[in-house]
């Protein structure tokens, strides 16, 4: 029994296609049919290009899509089961921030510039849990040293306006843990920091969640952060999962064409080359939401793309393990490759 | 905190003192001999030279300002040509009603104005929307004095309801006071409410775009403490600045509005000072005027050192 609870799910997405209304009949598909999973103490790298639908993915599962056009079209989204799409919005607000949380890539702008970073830790606590005041700021000063900042007392009482980036993405981290929710979603926690901060943060969040088990949603850029932190990584081109793996059998083994382009423009994975680069440097442009091509959507891009690719969207297909993966030409190719 | 306190006090002296000199060369720039002026048309010679000699005017123009000056910091502002008593103490008499009319005006546009701007904004093109801003525009279109006759005419000569002219002082009957109120507070503050309403509701808009409140609705906040806590905290600079110079208008603009409900405040004594060219009252309500614009001014700035925590001393 403890074996299969532990491998349960935290969270499951099944099929989610989130859109926007557009006044025209026909809504903008953002994300398109979407599913993954995460498990306790496990971290799923999402990767992709800027604009691909990887934000919209975790504010869907949140239901914090930008009023008032956006909308969660179809699918679900499982938290230990139950399905949040259909919760109401009074049950959805007792679920964020304490059985999920998430953190957003710019500590600059999310954090209010005018109420004290003490008031904004301990506010989470006391809507979730309902302690006295005291208490909550008694909480907020814990997770305040948790996150390690220097004097926390003192910066309990201080504006985000006094705290550098990385203190004040410590502090949204602090902020986000501090009902120990089950799923943290990180939103590109580290691209708006220095590399020495950006390592700092990321061993951050690894320690806590060895520590408290929590499943962790990690949004990036950078494949040089997957390297690092990801268990399990699934590759998002255009709205739609194009692969999906282990970090390990991803590197070694990168089968849709559009990963490898990744792995190729990434010569230093990981490495001491210093600058991590960016998810940039493959020819071409995503297809925008209103033109995207009727088959496969990476298919313009594609040196391998046939007939076929151009006229039928391929299938997600399992090609050995957990890994899969959704191209007509490589996916036949199985682990030949 | 205190230096800067201080600072912006003696910030504010400059400027009363410019508004000192245009004062001053009111009376002396005005057409004609200020001594005839005041006297009037069936004053003798004699007349004339006695007022010129009370007035200080044929002595050297830097002369007469420093005397003027120097009663002015001693609390004389100078006697009422026709009532013969101190401007100060006329000025005094009539701050009362002013004064509530301008207080309870403002406070009916806040709180009017704040719930709906904040509410437009939060359902921003919803039809909720669309039918706040309708009802500003209007409200903002029509002039006070036509709503203050609408008003007298609906619900104080057809309906009975209010009084329709005058004003009580709160010390003689506070129920009469607030009766007397109503009208004019409702005539005068349509104009205001529609104004801090459509201010509350530009920056509440960019406010509720920033990533500061997404955040908050991410840490599962309910939606009015999202709205008043995190949104209306942060835009509240724009709608206080509103606020005070609304207050600071009010005070100035009362004399329409005390015209049509005859109350007898700081407008209607500078009517009458106007009309019967009684130059030291015109000068004292002037410079009443600019010190409590100076003042309410100082007190927005001291506000947003409290408001804001960016905002450096
Ligand atoms: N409010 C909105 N209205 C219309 N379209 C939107 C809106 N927000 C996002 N989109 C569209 O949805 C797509 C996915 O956006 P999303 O923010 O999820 O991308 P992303 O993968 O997180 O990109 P990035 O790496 O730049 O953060 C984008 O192409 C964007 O144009
Ligand atoms: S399906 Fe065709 S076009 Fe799409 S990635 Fe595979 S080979 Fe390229
Ligand atoms: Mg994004």
């Amino acid at each position: 029994m403890t074996g299969l609870a532990v491998s349960q799910p935290v969270l499951v997405v099944e099929g989610l296609r989130t859109e926007f209304a557009t006044g025209e009949g026909h809504p903008m598909v953002a994300v398109d049919g979407l599913s993954l999973y995460v498990r306790r103490g496990e971290t799923l790298c999402i990767v992709g290009e800027s604009g691909c639908g990887k934000s919209l993915t975790a504010l869907s599962i949140l239901r914090l899509l930008p009023r008032p056009y956006g909308r969660i079209g179809a699918g679900r989204v499982l938290l230990d089961g139950q399905d949040l799409v259909q919760v109401t919005e009074a049950e959805m607000r007792a679920v964020r921030g304490r059985a999920i949380s998430m953190i957003f890539q710019e500590p600059m702008s999310s954090l209010n510039p005018v109420i004290t970073i003490g008031r904004q830790i301990a506010e989470t606590v006391m809507v979730h849990e309902g302690l006295d005041w005291a208490d909550c700021m008694d909480r907020a000063l814990a997770m305040l040293r948790q996150v390690r900042i220097p004097e926390p007392e003192r910066r309990l009482q201080e504006y985000p306006h006094q705290l550098s980036g990385g203190m004040r993405q410590r502090v949204t981290i602090a902020m986000a843990l501090a009902c120990r929710p089950r799923l943290l979603l990180a939103d590109e926690p580290t691209t708006a920091l220095d590399v020495t901060i950006q390592a700092q943060i990321l061993d951050l969040i690894r320690d806590l969640q060895a520590k408290t088990g929590t499943a962790v949603v990690l949004i990036t850029h950078d494949l040089g952060v997957v390297a690092e932190m990801a268990e399990r990584v699934l590759v998002m081109y255009a709205g739609t999962k194009v692969e999906e793996a282990g970090v390990e059998e991803l590197f070694d083994n990168p089968t849709h064409p559009y990963t490898r382009g990744l792995m190729a423009a990434m010569p230093h994975l990981g490495g001491a080359g210093g600058g991590r680069r960016r998810l940039h440097e493959i020819e071409g442009v995503v297809p925008s939401l209103m033109a995207r091509p009727a088959g496969c959507a990476f298919a313009p891009r594609c040196e391998l793309a046939t007939e076929r690719c151009r006229r039928e969207a391929p299938p997600l297909v399992g090609i050995g393990g957990t890994h899969s993966v959704a191209c007509w030409v490589t996916a036949g190719e199985g682990v030949l490759a | 905190m205190w230096p800067y306190v201080i600072r912006r006090v003696l910030a504010t002296l400059p400027v009363l003192g410019v508004v000192a000199v245009i004062v001053f060369l009111l009376l002396r720039l005005s057409p004609g001999d200020p001594a005839a002026i005041i006297a009037g048309d069936n004053a003798s010679a004699d007349d004339i030279l006695a007022i010129r000699a009370q007035l200080g005017l044929d002595r050297p123009m830097l002369e007469q300002f420093l005397l003027w000056l120097g009663q002015l910091l001693r609390g004389d502002f100078g006697k009422s040509i026709y009532l013969s008593r101190p401007v100060l103490g006329l000025i005094a008499e009539r701050v009362e009603p002013t004064l509530a009319l301008s207080l309870s005006t403002m406070a009916f546009a806040i709180a009017l104005a704040i719930p709906m701007g904040v509410l437009a904004a939060w359902r921003a093109g919803s039809w909720i929307d669309q039918t706040i801003m309708a009802v500003s525009v209007l409200a903002f279109s029509v002039p006070v004095f036509l709503i203050g006759y609408g008003l007298v005419i609906g619900l104080s000569l057809s309906l009975d309801l209010l009084p329709v002219q005058g004003f009580v002082s709160l010390t003689e009957d506070p129920v009469a006071f607030v009766r007397h109120l109503v009208l004019p507070t409702v005539a005068l503050g349509l104009v205001y409410t529609a104004l801090l309403a459509r201010i509350t509701r530009a920056t509440m808009l960019e406010t509720l775009n920033e990533d500061f409140i997404r955040t908050a609705r991410a840490k599962g906040l309910a939606e009015p403490r999202v709205l008043i806590l995190h949104g209306l905290k942060n835009a509240s600079v724009p709608i206080v600045t509103t606020i005070g110079t609304g207050l600071a208008l009010l005070i100035g603009g009362v004399v329409v509005t005390e015209s049509v409900f005859a109350i007898p405040g700081i407008g209607r004594l500078t009517i009458e000072a106007v009309l019967q060219r009684d130059y030291p009252v015109i000068q004292g309500v002037i410079l009443a005027i600019a010190f409590v614009y100076v003042l309410v001014n100082l007190v927005i700035d001291l506000s947003y050192t409290l408001l804001d925590p960016r905002i450096r001393y």
